[in-house]
């Protein structure tokens, strides 16, 4: 499955760099996620609820960010396990582009699935994988009012 | 003295049980102190397995046992066998891969068995299976027939994934054929991969008996005595009288339910781990992943002409796909029960083929509906018809002009068979009176003031049927002879029980066999009780497929029914103090020649149970059992022609009529054999225009793993079928009866395509042919306008 978009974001650069590579705020950004814990320096583990279709899983991954080029771009590498619901793997390659005090983040994502959400679930990945993006894309907007860095290393320790 | 029932439509006995809700299936059956199976499958297409850790599931409630296939190959359980070896090019066996009930190394398969857990309760099993952790090194999947041969090896044993490099007839002479042709007509053909979808999943339940050291599987299968004799002689080595095997009520073979599954073998071994009764009942998705599928071939194919349009030669290059393994008869399909009929109905006198079978992660591919058969007319009748198109001649006079006539039966082809019997002119003529063949200019203009585009199309199939005389097929490389049994054993009440080694899953058995024998006894149907399915009642069998119940099990109940009338004879002498050369039997009496002294079968029955005053050397009883191995296959023959209008807007095709005029010989009951022709139109239908097995070519994924992707036909996709008959009765079993349980799911596809190529005047378009790949046909066409 392959999925691209942008989306301008009513942030400087920099705090949308720091809240991207931020526990909380990807917690409470991402949809179905019920834990994100931080495993390493670029490295974190987490649980995420989805429903695909009729195929309804909750997700136990590890996410690693990797060519990290800060406050540029990364790409965020993942895989999740769902049991008999199947797996999800991919990465995505997100890109910040700074104009005056907002950010257009670009985006290019590739994910494979398996197990039942490859047999049943196919032809709903890609509406499915839309619609995940953009409840991720409004609520990462959404919590990024009023957000400051401090309150992210507040949240780390 | 009743009426012959043969002939006649009787309503099936079995009805009242099933159509009420009474049958009982595998699933139905409860066993004291059951526990449940769930296997783990592989969500990857190929890949090493580097580790299974068990610990989260054992530790899961009402979960009892968490196995691998090592814990299997600890007791030394074998390979599931491939009993059907192909010879290849070079004088070698095709390669015989392992396949273990559960795999104890590699994935090759999305739903491959990499482990089963064994629980209390469903659930429980479902959610121990949740549990257990498996970590794979992935290797690229081999996923399309165009990719096998050069991707990832799959076997150790299988370099480059080929299982075989098959070849019939001679490559010399064919190339000598098409040197001098006037013409050649090329096509390229897909035969689709379909998924046979029973409505009754697969299932089995395994029960141990510790004090006999014995054990009972329940399963869904065609064939209960094939099924035992693989787990005992090549899978578990535990002697087959140990062993006994039930298939009830089975909703629903196709072929599929034929073969040892690593399913029912894995509940066999743990039965005795456990110490309890081990039951596995398939889902859906499960049966769309792990039963069999089918066809799934790439194929060229060359008909070589004279200038009159005789045909003088053809030439088939065929890649078919084995899947990740081979099931039981996997090899033979696209070889001996496909290239043997390329001959068709047609004159053809040089044929050359060669087949090459590949492995690739995929679900095992073997029997579905027809097998070989409905492949091999694909291509013919397709081609024949391209011919027909490039040659500027009618499809009926090119047809004609090359068909074996009346006259030259027995037909030795020249792909091994020999013909026994068969007019294809009249079931041709009468097709073309059914469909009013001369009026279709006319309707085809009315449609297209309507918008629409018609076309009609039609099909000339032969099949070979009656699996299958021992002699022939050990030629050709079979593991087991296909003669088949047949007992009739007579109660002292003049009631009789009939037991066959074939197994009803659908067929109205019990009806058809029941009207055979009450006609031969001149007995009430009521009083036939038909016993199949349970390998400790009936003494051998070798079950149900290749439509062969009829031909080889109905033969073999006319033979034992000849013996019981011979005993009847020598036990009707004594009663009426008369020789047995002067007793007659006819319609359930035993009468002196030349008199009207006579004794009823009923009489014959009650006096060999009680034998009070029996002379010398006269055996009590009245129970006779007959092999039947036939002498050859029988060929069921027909032509099928249907109409189709197509909307050129949207792409919606509708089938507007269907012609089927079948030769099965002697029809036992027309309305059983109707409703065999009307299911295989339907599933030929299906194969034609809607359904399609797809894997998606990186990944391995099922993606049409459910009804929402997956489509089958359904009431409202089909037309009201005509069916009509000839008969040329088959000349070699008591019956002359040929079979008819394939014959429309082998009909239906080349004469759908031929029908909608006509529609859209196109060469060719292949399957299925969508609604979707119709409009963009129709669209382009309006466009280039």
């Amino acid at each position: 499955m392959d999925m691209n978009g942008e989306k301008v974001i009513n942030a400087p650069q920099a705090l949308v760099w720091q809240a991207l590579n931020d526990p909380d705020m990807l917690r409470a950004s991402i949809p179905g996620c019920q834990e994100l814990e931080r495993t390493g320096e670029n490295g974190f583990e987490a649980t995420v609820k989805a429903k695909v279709g009729p195929v309804s899983a909750k997700f136990a991954g590890v996410v690693e960010l990797l060519d990290i080029n800060a406050p540029e771009s990364y790409r965020i590498s993942g895989e999740g396990k769902g049991g008999v619901a199947g797996f999800a793997s991919g990465h995505a390659d997100v890109k910040l582009i700074p104009d005056g005090d907002t950010t257009t983040l670009v985006y290019t994502v590739n994910a494979k699935v398996g197990g039942k959400l490859a047999q049943i679930g196919s032809r709903l990945i890609d509406s499915a994988a839309k619609k995940m993006a953009n409840q991720f894309f409004t609520k990462f907007s959404e919590n990024l009012e009023g957000y400051t860095p401090e309150t992210s290393s507040k949240a780390a320790d | 003295m009743n009426d012959m029932l043969v002939g006649k439509p009787l309503k099936r006995k079995e009805d009242q049980r099933l159509l009420t809700g009474k049958g009982r299936y595998v699933d139905d059956i409860r066993r004291p102190g059951e526990t449940y199976a769930v296997f783990v499958r592989s969500p990857i297409a190929h890949g090493i397995i580097k580790s299974i850790d068990k610990e989260a599931a054992l530790a899961a409630p009402g979960v009892l046992g968490v196995f691998t296939g090592k814990d299997i190959q600890r007791d030394e359980w074998g390979s599931i066998p491939c009993g059907w070896v192909v010879t290849d090019r070079q004088g070698e066996p095709h390669k015989a891969v392992p396949h273990y009930a559960l795999t104890p190394d590699r994935a090759r398969y999305v739903g491959d068995h990499l482990a089963v857990v064994v629980a209390e309760t469903y659930e429980q099993a479902r959610d121990g299976a949740e549990l257990v952790e498996i970590e794979f090194e992935e290797l690229e999947p081999v996923v399309t027939l165009a990719m096998a041969m050069e991707g990832e090896q799959i076997h150790d044993l299988a370099p480059q994934n080929l299982c075989y490099d098959w070849e019939l007839g001679s490559r010399a002479e064919i190339d000598a054929i098409f040197e001098t042709a006037h013409h050649v007509t090329s096509l390229d053909l897909v035969n689709n991969r379909l998924v046979p979808n029973a409505m009754e999943p697969r299932a089995a339940i395994a029960e141990y008996d510790s004090g006999l050291d014995s054990y009972t599987l329940w399963s869904t299968s065609q064939n209960p005595h094939m099924l035992r004799w693989m787990l005992s002689g090549s899978v578990t080595g535990i002697p087959e009288t140990k062993i006994r095997v039930i298939a009830p009520d089975v909703g629903g073979g196709f072929g599929m339910k034929i073969y040892c599954y690593p399913e029912e073998t894995t509940c066999l071994w743990l039965s005795k781990v456990i110490d309890r009764p081990v039951r596995w009942t398939g889902d859906r998705s499960e049966s769309f992943l792990a039963d069999t599928h089918a066809r799934d071939h790439l194929t060229t194919v060359d008909l070589a002409m004279d200038k009159d349009g005789t045909f003088l030669g053809m030439k088939i290059d065929t890649t078919a796909n084995m899947g990740a393994y081979l099931s039981n008869y996997a090899t033979s399909i696209p070889t001996y029960f496909y290239a043997t009929l390329f001959a068709g109905c047609y004159k053809t006198p040089v044929i050359y083929s060669n087949v090459r079978a590949v492995f690739t992660n995929t679900s095992p591919v073997d029997a579905y509906r027809g097998a070989g058969r409905p492949e091999a007319a694909y291509l013919i009748e397709r081609v024949v018809d391209v011919a027909a198109r490039e040659m500027g001649m009618d499809p009926i006079d090119i047809r004609r002009r090359n068909f074996i006539k009346p006259e030259d039966f027995p037909y030795q082809t020249p792909v091994i068979l020999t013909y026994d019997i068969g007019d294809y002119d009249a079931s041709l003529d009468e097709a073309l009176r059914m469909i009013d063949y001369d009026g279709f200019p006319a309707r085809r203009e009315e449609a297209k003031a309507r918008g629409k585009l018609r076309g009609i199309g039609l099909a000339c199939y032969i099949e070979a049927c009656g699996v299958a005389p021992s002699q022939l097929i050990g030629k050709m490389g079979a593991g087991a002879g296909l003669w088949e049994s047949g007992q009739i054993r007579f109660n002292a009440t003049g009631t009789a029980f009939v037991l066959t080694g074939t197994h009803g899953h659908g067929q109205g058995h019990e009806t058809t066999f029941g009207q055979i024998v009450a006609d031969m006894f001149g007995i009430p149907i009521e009083d036939v009780e038909l016993i199949h399915g349970d390998t400790s009642q009936v003494p051998m069998g070798m079950g149900t497929y290749g439509s062969r119940s009829l031909a080889v099990g109905g033969s073999a109940i006319v033979r034992a029914g000849e013996k019981v009338i011979e005993k009847g004879r020598k036990i009707a002498a004594h009663m009426l103090e008369a020789s047995v050369i002067d007793i007659e039997f006819e319609q359930g009496l035993f009468s002196v020649t030349g008199t009207n002294k006579s004794v009823t079968i009923k009489e014959v029955a009650e006096r060999a149970y009680v034998p009070l005053d029996y002379p010398e050397g006269l055996e009590p009883g009245l129970d006779e059992t007959a092999f039947y191995d036939p002498g050859n296959f029988t060929y069921p023959a027909g032509t099928h022609i249907c109409e189709v209008e197509i909307d050129p807007r949207t792409g919606v095709l509708e089938i507007v009529d269907w012609v089927a005029v079948d030769d099965f010989g002697t029809v036992i009951n027309p309305m059983i054999v109707e409703g065999q022709i009307h299911g295989g139109l339907a599933q030929g239908i299906g194969q034609a225009i809607m359904e399609n097995g797809v894997y998606d070519p990186e990944s391995g994924q099922l993606i049409t793993g459910s009804f929402m992707d997956y489509c089958m036909p359904r009431a409202d996709d089909l037309p009201s079928f005509r069916v009509g008959y000839t008969c040329t009765p088959c000349t070699h079993n008591p019956l002359g009866a040929k079979g008819a349980g394939e014959a429309g799911c082998i009909a239906a596809p080349p004469t759908l395509i031929n029908a909608i190529v006509n529609a859209l005047d196109i060469r060719h378009i292949d399957m299925p042919a969508t609604g979707e790949k119709l409009w963009r046909i129709a669209r382009d066409k309006i466009a280039a306008q």
